[in-house]
């Protein structure tokens, strides 16, 4: 029997040509997750602590200062009358506003420095500024100093990133990938169809997993090349460990993907489904900030997501060049949930 | 071998607020085509997919080429072929990846080549359409292609032309009596009696879930009476009695249950126009009566309903 005969293999090749045929699911499995991985990028790419932004109440010695303050590489300053400043600094325009002995300031000469210190940078820019003041008037710095600038690869927020957002297109694409189609079919009564045939009913269910096998190396790949490309991030692992990962993670989502499925009579309640699983998960697995923030008491559930057992192992893999075999613990929990939430599924799955 | 291919004893479907099916005996024979035949919400399509091994029943026994669903639901699948009431498949695959497709799931030995298929469903031209794009007759005609392409012994039909323009219809029509031409099984489900008399060698009427006729398109016809009705209006407009002793008349009757006959017209049942019509313009000038509608047709289907029910199968 030639492959093209074998009813697993054209289940498989159906789903990938409609969803290729599909240029809406093409974009948000494949370019979307591009678009974040740049806009995150660039939000939080390393540029060095940058010029503070800081405003000098008008008044006299203002305009001198703003112009000798233009060659100091830490400050940005501009010259603004009180109101114009009480208003930029509140709406975040500056971090820090400067008078000099003008109004607001109790005795003759003093500087006063106004800055909300829970505002991030506000406090360095600040001391950044009362550095510059204060050498101007004569202070004398006494020990010798020298700045060496490096970035440590593999530390930066955007290594940190790429992995999660692996994660999360793949939860979510395996999920959507899964459910939203056979509930689908499951409305349009193309399942009762399929159900008079004697197509092997595992078949179908398996289809997906085996149209995911294709979708995911590419996901994967074109996701690490282009983080690679433009931000520098690199696998410090084998891209080997990477791929089996990635498969064994999209298996076991789409284990869930399958138990969203298995009653639902329409896409509404699929969606609602769907998104009460992925939802939680996006924000506890540890996606775009670490999950260490949560309370140590919910540490071991959060640890017990898949979401989570897949970024930590993943992470392990990518920035420390961790193998496959000293993952053991987190891909345990991705089989458990592939195995569980597989088994379940099957149990209540309604194909009429 | 035995030449029954459906066996159906008291079948009764229960749901919670609803009994579909409420003990029906039917008896399919090989080689012919079944109709079931009724109103929406009869119960045809929930006996139908019992049939196909979509639904179990609540009570009674489904028997199928000699086997029952419960222990040779796999080998009976590969024998059956279904259409159901309005499938949507696979949007955006062809017409002949579809076809592909359904092919692999049926035994290799008997699945028919896709070729054959759209050649005889006419749909050679539309091999490369998306099924999204294609019109309701040419998806009832690709149903039906996937219904064949395991080459069924049964073949099942459930509304194969609601909705459908007369010419798609008729090309669907002509599908179905080649089918039968050949031998094959046919079940079909329709609330067109002009569909069941034109292709079913046996007709079973439902209505609430229970058979109230069985027998050819012909012999229900003749049992309500005639062959023949004349529908007949008058001014002034006559009682039903001054027909009754005419030559020729079987049966006469108000016409008042049908909401599309005249409110004050009579139906009467005949056996031959020829000798009760000039019989019938001799009683109307009699009385000094002159006619504003008369209408002579042949029975349908229809008026087999309407005298078995008092209402008509449009009525929903």
């Amino acid at each position: 029997m030639s492959l093209s005969q074998s009813p697993l293999f054209a289940l498989g090749a159906s789903r990938i040509r409609t969803f290729l045929r599909e240029p809406g699911a093409v974009f948000w499995t494949f370019g979307f997750p591009l678009l974040i991985t740049v806009a995150l990028g660039i939000a939080f790419r390393n540029q060095g602590p940058g010029r503070f932004p800081v405003a000098l109440v008008e008044g006299p010695g203002a305009e001198g200062l703003a112009v000798e303050l233009a060659h100091d590489p830490a400050i940005a300053a501009r010259v603004s009358s009180a109101a114009e400043a009480a208003q930029l600094l509140r709406t975040g325009g500056v971090l820090v506003v400067v008078s000099l002995g003008g109004e607001g300031a109790g005795r003759a000469g003093e500087v006063v420095y106004t800055f909300d210190p829970s505002r991030p940078d506000a406090p360095a820019a600040r001391r950044a500024l009362d550095d510059h003041l204060q050498r101007r008037s004569g202070r004398r710095d006494v020990l010798l100093t020298r700045d060496r600038v490096t970035v440590v690869q593999g530390a930066r927020y955007v290594d940190w990133l790429v992995p999660g957002l692996l994660g999360m297109q793949l939860l979510s694409g395996a999920l959507w990938g899964t459910a939203w189609n056979i509930v689908t079919a499951r409305q349009r009564k193309l399942l009762k169809r399929l159900a008079a045939t004697p197509m092997r009913r595992g078949h179908y269910l398996l289809s997906f997993r085996l149209a995911g096998l294709v979708f995911v190396p590419v996901q994967t790949i074109v996701l690490f090349v282009f983080a690679r490309l433009t931000f520098g991030v690199v696998i410090h692992g084998s891209w080997l460990a990477v791929l089996v990962l990635a498969l064994l993670a999209s298996w076991s989502f789409a284990g869930l993907g399958l138990l969203c499925a298995a009653r639902a009579e329409n896409t509404e309640t699929a969606n609602g489904l769907i998104n009460l699983v992925t939802m939680p998960m996006f924000v506890l697995s540890g996606v775009f900030f670490s999950s260490a923030r949560f309370p140590a008491l919910v540490q071991p559930a959060i640890r017990l997501l898949p979401l989570s057992a897949f970024n930590e192992a993943l992470r392990h893999v990518v920035n420390d060049g961790a193998s496959l075999f000293s993952q053991a613990l987190p891909i345990a929990v991705l089989v458990a949930w592939g195995v569980t939430s597989s088994v379940v599924a099957l149990r209540l799955f309604r194909w009429t | 071998m035995n030449d029954i291919a459906i066996r159906i004893k008291g079948l009764v479907k229960k749901y919670a607020d609803v009994v579909a099916v409420d003990g029906l005996d039917l008896e399919v024979e090989r080689g012919e085509c079944f109709g079931l035949l009724g109103p929406n919400g009869a119960g045809k399509t929930t006996t139908i997919e019992i049939m196909e091994g979509l639904n179990t029943p609540t009570a009674g026994t489904v028997e199928m080429l000699g086997r029952d669903w419960a222990h040779h639901g796999d080998e009976l699948r590969a024998r059956i072929g279904v259409a159901l009431q309005e499938t949507k498949l696979f949007d955006r695959l062809t017409v002949e990846e579809t076809l592909r497709l359904f092919r692999t799931f049926y035994p290799s030995d008997r699945a028919l080549e896709v070729e054959t298929l759209l050649t005889e469903l006419q749909l050679g031209d539309k091999r490369r359409a998306w099924v999204q794009k294609l019109s309701g007759g040419q998806r009832q005609r690709l149903a039906v292609a996937l219904a064949l392409v395991g080459d069924p012994d049964v073949l099942f039909l459930d509304e194969p032309t609601t909705g459908l323009d007369p010419q798609s219809r008729r090309a669907l029509w002509d599908t179905v009596a080649s089918l039968r031409s050949r031998g094959k099984t046919v079940v079909l489900t329709t609330h067109y009696m002009d569909e069941a008399e034109h292709l079913c060698d046996r007709v079973a009427i439902v209505d609430h879930g229970r058979r109230i006729a069985l027998g050819t398109p012909a012999a229900l016809i003749d049992d309500i009476g005639g062959h023949h009705l004349v529908e007949l209006s008058s001014v002034p407009s006559l009682q039903a009695e001054v027909f009754t002793d005419l030559v020729g008349v079987r049966a006469v009757r108000a016409s008042q249950r049908d909401r599309s006959e005249p409110q004050d017209g009579l139906v009467l049942s005949i056996d031959e126009p020829h000798v009760t019509l000039p019989a019938l313009f001799q009683r109307l000038a009699e009385r000094g009566a002159k006619p504003t509608r008369l209408v002579s047709r042949t029975a349908t289907l229809d008026d087999v309903f309407l005298s078995l029910t008092g209402r008509t199968l449009r009525e929903d």
